[in-house]
This record gives C-alpha cells, sequence and structure tokens, in this order.
C-alpha cells in the first residue's frame, strides 16, 4: 500500500501536463480528466487510513535519496486535500463556465494539488520547498485568474508576499544544512537532537516561523489573505481557505516543530501567541465585513489561530483539538466558500447588503449555510463544536484559563457574525429586487451536500471519547512522540 | 566575508520589495533577494582550492570527500533558479496585466482592495 504514496503526487502532474494537450480535440475533456484524478485520488487517500512507512524514491536508501513518509499527521492531511479537492473539481464543472479557458484552470488546478500532496508527504527539506512553489506559483495564477483589475491587484500582493516568505524558508533550510549536513528530516531531527539547539538553529527556526506564518496567514504575517482568497473563483477560495494555507501552513510547521526541532516550551509559547492573536484579531476584523467571500476569508484567518493555539498547548489533548478543528475547518470553510459561490452563480452578486431571501428562492443553498455556519459558530451536533470543545477543554487541563476565557469569547463573536450572514443574506427579506439568473447546477449541489454531510458526520468521530477523536488519534502519536530519532 | 555579501544582497532586495512603489521595482527586489540566497548556497557547498565533485578512476574515496566541494548545493542552487525563473515569469505578467488595467505600474494607485 506504500507504493500508492508516490501516486498522490505523480497522477495530478500527469493529469495536468495531460489535460492541455487534449483539450483542443475534445472538448469535454479537462472536466473528465480532472473529476477522475481528483476522485482517484480520493480514494487512495482513503486507503491509506491506518497506514505507516517510508517509501524511497528510485530505491535509493535514506540519506542519498529522497524519503516519501506516511504517518497518522500524513494522512489526515491527505484525506483532507484530496476530498475537499475533489469536492472543489465536481463544484467547478458548472462553475468554472462563468470563466474562459476551462482546461487552463484544470491544469493549474491539479499543480495546485499535487504540490500540496508532495509538501504532505515528503521527508526531505528541500523537496518540500519545491512542492511548496508548485502549490504556491499555481495558486498565485489561479487567484489571478478572472484578470480583472481586484484579482491581479490581489494576485500581485499574493505573489509578492508568497515569494519573500518562501525566500525566508529557502534561507532556513540553507542554514539546517549549513549546521547539520543533511536535508532529510529524520537525520536533521537526530543531529539537532545530540547538538541542541544552537544559534543558527535558532536563526532557522525563526525564519520558518516567519515564513510559513506568511504562507499560513497568522495575524501579524495575514495581510494578503483577505484579499488573495475572495478574489479567487469560488472552488479555488475553497481550496485555498479548505487546505492550502494548512497543507503547506500549519502541516508543515507541525511537522517541523514538533517532529523536527523538538517542541520546546518556548517554541510552543510562540505557537500559542500566534495562535491566540489571529483567533482574536480575524475575529474582529471578520464582524465589520458585507462582502460574503471576504467575511469567510477573515474568519479562516481566526480559525487557523484555534489551531495553532490547540498545537500550542503541546498536551495529547490539545494536539487533538487542534487537528481535528483543522479537519473540521477544512470541511465547513470550503462549504462556505462554495455556498458563496453557489450564491453568486445564481445572482452574480455576493454583497451581504444587497442580497436577502436566498432561503426561499435557494433552499439547497441555504440549507448547506446555515450547516456550515452553525459548524463553524461552534453549534452542538455539528462537527465544529466538538473541535472547539476539546480545545477549550485543553487549555483548561493545561492551566492556561485566560487562554480558554479567549476561545470561548471568539467563538461567541464568531457564531455573532454568522448569524449576521444568515440573517442579511438568507432570512430577511431584500433590501433591493434582484434577478435569479440560474439555478444551482446539479454538480454543484452535490458537492454541497457531500460536504454538508460531512459537517454532521465528522461530529461522530467523537465517539470513542474527547481525547481520542478516530482518525485524528494516529496524527496525534506522530506528533507527540516528539521528534524523529535517528 | 562573503556571507556578508549574501546578507547585503538579501537586505536590499527586501528593501526593494518594501520601499518601492513600481511593481517591477518590486520584482527586481525579490529576484536580488532570491539571488542572495542562491549565493549563500552556494557559499555552503563551496571550499577553498576545493577539488570538483567527480571521483577519478582510482582516486581514494577518502581523498576525494576531503578535497572536492559539495556538490549538493549546487544542485539546490540550479532547482533553485528553475523555481524563481517561473515566480519571476508569472510576476511580470501580473505586472504586464496589471498594466493593461490600471495603466501604471504605481502600486499606490491601485486600491480597489480595502478593509
Amino acid at each position: 500500500m506504500i507504493h500508492t504514496v508516490p501516486m498522490m503526487v505523480v497522477l495530478p502532474l500527469a493529469g495536468a501536463f495531460f489535460i492541455p494537450m487534449i483539450s483542443r480535440r475534445v472538448v469535454w475533456a479537462p472536466d473528465a480528466v480532472g473529476n477522475a484524478v481528483m476522485a482517484v485520488l480520493a480514494v487512495l487517500s482513503f486507503g491509506l487510513i491506518g497506514r505507516e512507512g517510508v517509501y524511497h524514491v528510485g530505491g535509493w536508501p535514506t540519506p542519498l535519496g529522497i524519503d516519501l513518509r506516511l504517518d497518522g499527521l500524513t494522512v489526515i492531511l491527505l484525506l483532507a486535500v484530496n476530498g475537499i479537492g475533489l469536492c472543489a473539481s465536481l463544484f467547478s464543472v458548472s462553475y468554472m463556465e462563468l470563466y474562459t479557458s476551462k482546461f487552463r484552470y484544470y491544469s493549474l488546478f491539479l499543480f495546485m494539488v499535487a504540490g500540496m500532496n508532495g509538501v504532505i508527504v515528503t521527508g526531505d527539506l528541500f523537496n518540500l520547498y519545491v512542492f511548496m512553489e508548485i502549490a504556491a506559483i499555481a495558486s498565485y495564477a489561479l487567484v489571478a485568474f478572472g484578470c480583472e483589475h481586484e484579482e491581479l491587484e490581489a494576485s500581485f500582493k499574493y505573489a509578492v508576499l508568497g515569494g519573500v516568505s518562501s525566500a525566508l524558508i529557502l534561507i532556513g533550510i540553507a542554514v539546517v544544512y549549513m549546521v547539520t549536513g543533511s536535508l532529510n528530516m529524520v537525520q536533521v531531527a537526530g543531529r539537532i537532537q545530540t547538538t541542541g539547539l544552537t544559534p543558527p538553529i535558532l536563526l532557522a527556526l525563526c525564519l520558518f516561523v516567519a515564513g510559513f506564518g506568511l504562507k499560513a496567514a497568522l495575524v501579524p504575517f495575514h495581510a494578503w489573505l483577505p484579499d488573495a482568497h475572495p478574489s479567487a473563483p469560488a472552488p479555488v477560495s475553497a481550496m485555498l481557505s479548505g487546505v492550502l494555507i494548512k497543507a503547506i501552513g500549519v502541516y508543515v510547521m507541525a511537522r517541523l516543530f514538533f517532529n523536527v526541532f523538538g517542541a520546546t516550551p518556548d517554541i510552543l509559547i510562540v505557537l500559542r501567541l500566534l495562535g491566540v492573536l489571529s483567533m482574536v484579531i480575524g475575529v474582529l476584523l471578520a464582524v465589520g465585513q458585507w462582502d460574503m467571500k471576504r467575511l469567510f476569508a477573515y474568519h479562516s484567518i481566526s480559525q487557523i489561530g484555534y489551531v495553532m493555539l490547540g498545537l500550542g498547548l503541546g498536551t495529547p489533548w490539545g494536539l487533538a483539538g487542534g487537528l481535528f478543528h483543522l479537519l473540521n475547518h477544512s470541511v465547513f470553510k470550503s462549504l462556505l466558500f462554495l455556498n458563496a459561490g453557489s450564491v453568486e452563480y445564481s445572482t452574480g452578486r455576493r454583497n451581504l447588503k444587497r442580497l436577502g431571501g436566498l432561503a426561499r428562492i435557494m433552499p439547497l443553498t441555504g440549507g448547506t449555510t446555515l450547516v456550515a455556519s452553525m459548524s463553524i459558530g461552534g453549534v452542538p451536533p455539528f462537527n465544529g463544536f466538538w473541535s472547539k470543545l476539546i480545545i477549550i477543554f485543553a487549555c483548561i487541563r493545561a492551566g492556561f484559563y485566560g487562554l480558554a476565557g479567549w476561545a470561548v469569547f471568539v467563538s461567541v463573536i464568531t457564531l455573532a457574525s454568522f448569524l449576521k450572514v444568515l440573517r442579511y443574506g438568507f432570512y430577511e427579506t431584500p433590501a433591493e429586487k434582484f434577478r435569479v439568473e440560474r439555478s444551482t447546477a446539479p454538480l454543484m449541489a452535490v458537492a454541497l451536500l457531500l460536504l454538508a454531510i460531512g459537517c454532521l458526520a465528522m461530529s461522530l468521530f467523537v465517539v470513542t471519547g474527547l481525547e481520542s477523536p478516530v482518525l485524528v488519534d494516529r496524527a496525534v502519536h506522530a506528533l507527540s512522540a516528539g521528534v524523529f530519532g535517528m | 566575508m562573503i556571507y556578508a555579501l549574501c546578507l547585503v544582497l538579501v537586505g536590499i532586495g527586501l528593501y526593494g520589495v518594501v520601499a518601492k512603489k513600481n511593481v517591477l521595482k518590486i520584482v527586481i527586489g525579490l529576484m536580488i533577494m532570491e539571488y542572495g540566497i542562491h549565493l549563500l548556497l552556494i557559499l555552503i557547498g563551496y571550499r577553498r582550492n576545493g577539488a570538483f565533485a567527480i571521483m577519478q578512476p582510482g582516486q581514494d574515496p577518502g581523498a576525494y570527500a576531503s578535497a572536492a566541494v559539495d556538490p549538493l548545493p549546487q544542485a539546490l542552487v540550479l532547482t533553485s533558479i528553475v523555481i524563481s525563473l517561473g515566480v519571476l515569469a508569472l510576476l511580470v505578467a501580473l505586472c504586464l496585466r496589471l498594466y493593461e488595467k490600471y495603466g501604471t505600474f504605481d502600486i499606490t494607485e491601485m486600491r480597489r482592495l480595502r478593509g
């Protein structure tokens, strides 16, 4: 089964090159190939549940070749990326009719997925950088896909800040190689364990915090996100907010700090601080927004803060809560963005002041938005409630009562902000008349329903007890086992 | 000593990205930053009077290892140059499109996004 791991990268790459080749002859090819690849990837990643191991690329042994590592943490990230990717690509079939040159879209989309899968499975620092850049460059292009004023401006801002963050990360990797003489994560971890955190390693750590913090849009580094995420086409926003900031931001931070550098109390303090800042500032900025997608984008910053807070506690409860929230957030946030896309598809607008009464006009989208809003607001039967509960309990058990208070406060504000979305967008009668141009296409409905079911089904993960939600359990072990030994 | 040059290059690049108003100059700043990093990577593998990193037939592996430069950073730099070329191409294309839309390269006049 370990032999399917390289397929997670090879398949989307092959698809991305294949689509432009045949799309001039066969008009429906981009849709078919894109969705087929994503479906296969989703099935493969489900098949990887519970597996662990190391795959040596080219059959070369560990220090010489590149390793692909599969463990609990890898598996849940792969599930999130490819599951959400499948829903987004289903949604794109009808939605991307609004834009031209669909084959370019699918090609870039698959590049982005290949990059993210690569980042997740790789066990080599420089290889990680390369895959990260593949995902990032594809996402810059996808943000600019509409080629209008706002899209281009947002994409330029995103690309420049992304370029700076990549540069910082590359310096960090260079410093790590200079000090340890290796790029393999396991070997680096082993050498750092023997030498301890020397000043050069600390420099690399700071560079990684800044670089990956920029990629993950944690608060001092968040400026690009509220522009870039709403400007992209809806399925791409769903991918960017749902999984990209986690795969190339939060995941890499967790992997490096827990498994490679070792989570010392100082590092944990930094993670908690970044988490709380993003949580509080993100939600406060979100409250005043009237553009639906922009509002959702600010909430992404805030929810990523929850994940970082959970990880920063460093206790098994905190890790479980953080990773569970990461999975949940990828489901409900991509659902929210797809809903916004569905509204925009039907009415051509997304400003809440100019919408209203959508729950009657578009019952399905209204229902799924209700589900997603309740999930992100932390209302009991839905998945968001459980992960927030675990994080708050974890704060209390670790003795951080203040942090628990902030988490509750942010949760309340989040709920209030989504009640605003529901009220102005979906239930109150509109202030001005607008026309519904198209109804939601069947495949879009399928994608929305799949994700809405996901929101409910994932709350079943806690049946085994709050301490070890199913699936997340192994990932927690992977992180809390500490640094990789040699 | 040359390490200081890397730092200077990265610093100049960062200054360009932060302080310049012309989008093309921002792109140039970003590229200068990348060059600084490439130089750093090359320096990591450099060894004064080092031999090239190909083992000659009949050469003693120990002698080779103690004389040759480290070939890995060279491979890294090649990869990294290709990546930064990709980023450069995309950024310049974005700049051209921005010029088509706004009729200027001045970033302070591109202010449709707020909040």
